[in-house]
């Protein structure tokens, strides 16, 4: 499990179509670059806590694909794909994304990097064919986000029938 | 947070993030009526996320304090997708530069 970070990450919507994320790294850029680069190192990364995420492809160079399979379990795997527009080591990276249960819905990221003392400060920039499709992807996070606080829910529920049972030995 | 599901007030709002404007001001920006800007408007004053103010001949429209908070708990999740993903790659990086640490050091002896 990742250890809490001194640094948080921020969201803004500058624009319609647009998402801005930033997060600062205690790292020099070209080490942020190599594990955004290295399947090896994206899937120990790139999917949600507790996923297993493998790299079906990842040919990282302009016009290549790339695509992960993420999920708990076989049953629950789902894919996400795109294509790499730019390379430009150690500082940027454009990319579209795409989920495939949501195939048409395409956004352009776009990567940055900038070294400071040392430290890295990562922006991506994410663009959108349109203000629904953001708000969509804002909105799946919610979804996702309340599927946990379910999970947390149901968690608490059972904790509490365990101590009600024992209580009542 | 349903005076926001229609695309232009939520546009409004986002507008209104950046700083208060007049009504003539929206109109222009997002390039609709001033009828429907009006009324738009006035949804969201009735649902409490904007807030009126005369200054002049002109009313000053900006956003209520809770009403910010409550678009920060919309993108909240989105937020903690991405933080969890990079606090992630944290350990990741911490790993690497360990390694990268142990080879100065073996080049060293």
């Amino acid at each position: 499990m990742a250890a809490a970070s001194e640094y948080k990450t921020k969201v803004t919507l500058p624009s319609d179509r647009e998402i801005l994320i930033t997060r600062e790294f205690d790292a020099p850029r070209d080490v942020v670059f190599k594990a955004m680069i290295d399947p090896a190192l994206i899937s120990r990364w790139w999917g949600p806590r507790g996923h297993t995420t493998r790299v079906d492809k990842m040919e990282v160079r302009p016009g290549g694909a790339w695509r992960y399979i993420s999920g708990t379990s076989a049953a629950d795997e789902t894919a996400f794909r795109g294509e790499y527009r730019e390379i430009k080591a150690p500082e940027r990276i454009v990319q579209t994304f795409e989920w495939e249960p949501m195939a048409g819905h395409i956004s352009v990221d776009t990567a940055t990097l900038i070294e400071r003392d040392g430290r890295t400060l990562l922006t991506v920039r994410s663009l959108f064919a349109s203000k629904e499709d953001r708000d969509g992807m804002v909105q799946s996070g919610m979804e996702k986000g309340l599927a946990e606080t379910h999970d947390r829910f149901a968690e608490l529920l059972a904790e509490l029938r365990a101590e009600t049972r024992s209580g009542a030995r | 947070m349903s005076a926001l599901a229609e695309p232009n007030r939520l546009q409004i709002v986002e507008l209104l993030r950046r700083k208060p404007l007049a009504v003539g001001e929206i109109v222009e920006r997002l390039g609709l009526h001033q009828p429907q800007v009006s009324k738009h408007l006035r949804v969201l004053s009735e649902a409490g996320l904007v807030e009126v103010r005369p200054v002049g001949q002109l009313r000053i429209y900006r956003i209520r304090a809770q009403a910010l908070k409550e678009l920060d708990t919309w993108l909240d999740p989105y937020r903690r997708t991405w933080d969890e993903r990079f606090d992630q790659l944290d350990d990741v990086l911490r790993d690497l530069k360990e390694k990268d640490k142990g080879k100065r050091n073996g080049r060293r002896k």
